[in-house]
């Protein structure tokens, strides 16, 4: 009897040496997760990558089933937003999910952004993965605003004023640029079905395209750390990071494990408070949009609010141009200047542990004139207010403006040579 | 087939001129999808001038914003004449007193009460700042906002005022004066909105 020297590969094997045959679908998960080495001491601050993933997720699939009852027309939008809340089975979930969603998706988003702040994740050789982290930023603001127009409510209709007049401040073409964005001489109908369009369809094939390009850029250079320090300088014999873990099987685990506890609390607001208390859904937003009712008090949802401070605290005219305009140069600068980073950052040192005392103290005075930025801009205008938001705002840029000497001139301590704990 | 050496020059030349008129063809092919988005006939058609009857409009009181044109709530005032001397007494303290801002108003309205007839002002009701309707206050009190009030509007959103002939006050959001929007009379008690008409 002739022993079967070599054994014949098993089903699954064989099936797999058949599928890599024509993808490469075995090299891609290699790639990306059972050889991609991330560094073994990410703490809290690195949950937010994955958990904006799952944000996506979500904001995705709830979309994609209230686009099935929603109406994108000015008489049938509001109320077809009415139908799916009453009507529909468990409308109701599914519209707060995406509701709640939206601003989940900017909590874990700025967490995300505080992150690379902190950590200096924005540095060579990551400049790109940031800029791309960036772009993914802005493509979220238009697209939650304009998922907040379709709901049609007056605050919707609103707010959309107000931003789309944002264009009109523009020298010479203002005017003709906002006629063309609304496709109207004031907010219709016709804006409305434009801004469906966007928001179902042309923003978020954008986001996902982004956020693939995110990640492949992610995992060519990388992982930073709360250390700061790269990790490939040390290599073991077979050319393994030796403070890299694979990313799966240990955060992947690591991740859903942070996405069990994230669900907990997206739940807790879900089910208890949905709209805030006027935070997340605003309470105009109650009534039917109505060109003739401007409400008392026009406030953006909480995740725009830091930057709406700052373009109503930008109240006087410059070298011949209106303070309209300047509120408009002000707002979308504080809204790109992170993207400069980059080249703003001249410290020897990454991660904000080793940095000095100055760096220290900026991040602070950001955060905090961030917070108290978001919560002027959702307060009615007072010249108490607007004094107390053009000091934050001047903070705020000079995190960033003055980078370039306090992070050179502070004394830094040494970077290790491992990661600790 | 030309087995002599590769003519880069041409090459470049072709690889240029081919990407030159593909990127012509680009261009032309956007036109239709930026087209698309500016105000369709049927938007056009509803931005037609409107016909508002004001026989019913006393002094001090306002029409609007009710009546609508282009969807943009508009103002029509009927200034007592005690409250037209007055629009000109304390001038230092608005942004553009005299309209140089030729934008905001037909020539016609480029005077003393920015109207076509000194007691009837009609105004767009769309703050200059950023779109949001102001509302009138159009008595003589203190207010929360202003203590020595002489009447006139005030934008909720982000504070702005205006007196009763639209005139931005200075050092508030809003850049500029309350718009006068193209009208005419038609008779004493109708006016026509967009639509600059005869001279008056």
């Amino acid at each position: 009897m002739a022993e079967a020297t070599v054994k014949r590969p098993g089903r699954w094997t064989r099936f797999m040496a058949w599928l890599d045959a024509r993808m490469p679908v075995t090299e891609t998960v290699e790639y990306h997760a059972t050889k991609y080495y991330a560094p073994k001491n990410f703490n809290f601050w690195y949950y937010f990558g994955a958990l904006a993933m799952v944000v996506l997720v979500i904001q995705l699939l709830s979309g994609i089933w209230l686009t099935m009852s929603y109406v994108p027309s000015g008489a049938g939008a509001f109320a077809s937003v009415e139908y799916i809340m009453r009507d529909v089975e468990f409308g109701w979930l599914i519209r707060y999910m995406h509701s709640t969603g939206a601003s989940a998706f900017f909590l874990v988003v700025y967490l995300h952004m505080f992150r690379a702040l902190a950590y200096g994740s924005y540095r060579a050789p990551r400049e790109l993965l940031w800029l791309i982290g960036m772009a993914i930023y802005l493509v979220l603001m238009a697209e939650g605003f304009f998922g907040y127009v379709l709901t049609w409510g007056n605050m919707s209709f609103w707010a959309a004023q107000v931003i789309v007049s944002l264009a009109g401040a523009i020298p010479i073409v203002g005017p003709e640029l906002m006629e063309w964005v609304r496709g109207d001489y004031g907010m219709s109908e016709i804006t409305l079905n434009r801004f469906f369009a966007l928001h179902v369809v042309a923003v978020p094939l954008a986001l996902v395209g982004l956020v693939f390009l995110h990640i492949v850029a992610l995992h060519h250079v990388g992982s930073n750390n709360p250390d700061g320090i790269d990790i490939k300088q040390q290599k073991d014999a077979e050319g393994v990071p030796v403070d890299g873990i694979p990313f799966h099987p240990y955060y992947t685990v690591h991740d859903l494990q942070a996405t069990v506890v994230f669900l907990f609390l997206f739940c807790l607001v879900l089910f208890y408070a949905p709209e805030m208390y006027g935070y997340f859904i605003e309470k105009p937003n109650f009534e039917e949009a109505n060109p003739l009712k401007t409400p008392e008090h026009i406030a953006p949802v909480w995740y725009y609010t830091p930057f709406y401070a700052m373009l109503r605290a930008t109240t006087f005219p410059l070298f011949g141009l209106s303070a309209k305009f300047w509120g408009l140069v002000v707002m979308a600068g504080a809204i790109l200047i992170p993207a400069i980073l980059p080249w703003l950052d001249r410290s020897p040192v990454r991660s904000i542990r080793y940095k000095g005392a100055w760096s220290k103290l900026m991040l602070g005075l950001l955060v905090a004139s961030f917070i108290a930025l978001g919560y002027l801009g959702t307060i009615p205008p007072s010249p108490g207010a607007t004094v107390a938001a053009q000091l934050f705002t001047i903070v705020y840029f000079a995190y960033f403006l003055l980078m370039p000497w306090y992070s050179r001139i502070e004394r830094v301590k040494p970077e290790p040579e491992r990661v600790t704990r | 087939m030309n087995a002599g050496p590769v003519n880069k020059q041409r090459r470049y030349f072709l690889i240029g001129a081919t990407a030159a008129v593909g990127g012509v063809g680009m261009v032309g092919a956007a036109v239709p999808f930026v087209q698309a988005w500016l105000p369709s006939a049927k938007a056009r058609a509803m931005g037609a001038p409107i016909r508002v009857d004001i026989a019913k409009l006393r002094p001090g009181e306002i029409l609007g914003p009710i009546p609508a044109w282009r969807g943009q709530p508009v103002f029509i005032v009927n200034r007592a004449e005690a409250t037209l001397a007055k629009l000109n007494v304390a001038t230092a303290a608005l942004a553009d007193p005299d309209s140089e801002n030729e934008a905001m108003q037909p020539e016609y309205a480029r005077n003393a009460w920015r109207s076509r007839r000194p007691d009837i002002g009609v105004y767009l009701g769309l703050c200059t700042h950023l779109g949001c309707s102001p509302k009138y206050y159009g008595e003589v009190r203190p207010e929360t906002f202003d203590a020595n009030w002489q009447g006139g509007f005030f934008c909720p959103c982000h504070g702005s005022r205006f007196d009763l002939a639209g005139r931005v006050v200075k050092s508030v959001p809003a850049p500029d004066n309350l718009p006068v929007p193209p009208h005419f009379f038609e008779s004493d008690n109708v006016v026509v909105i967009g639509q600059d008409g005869a001279a008056a």
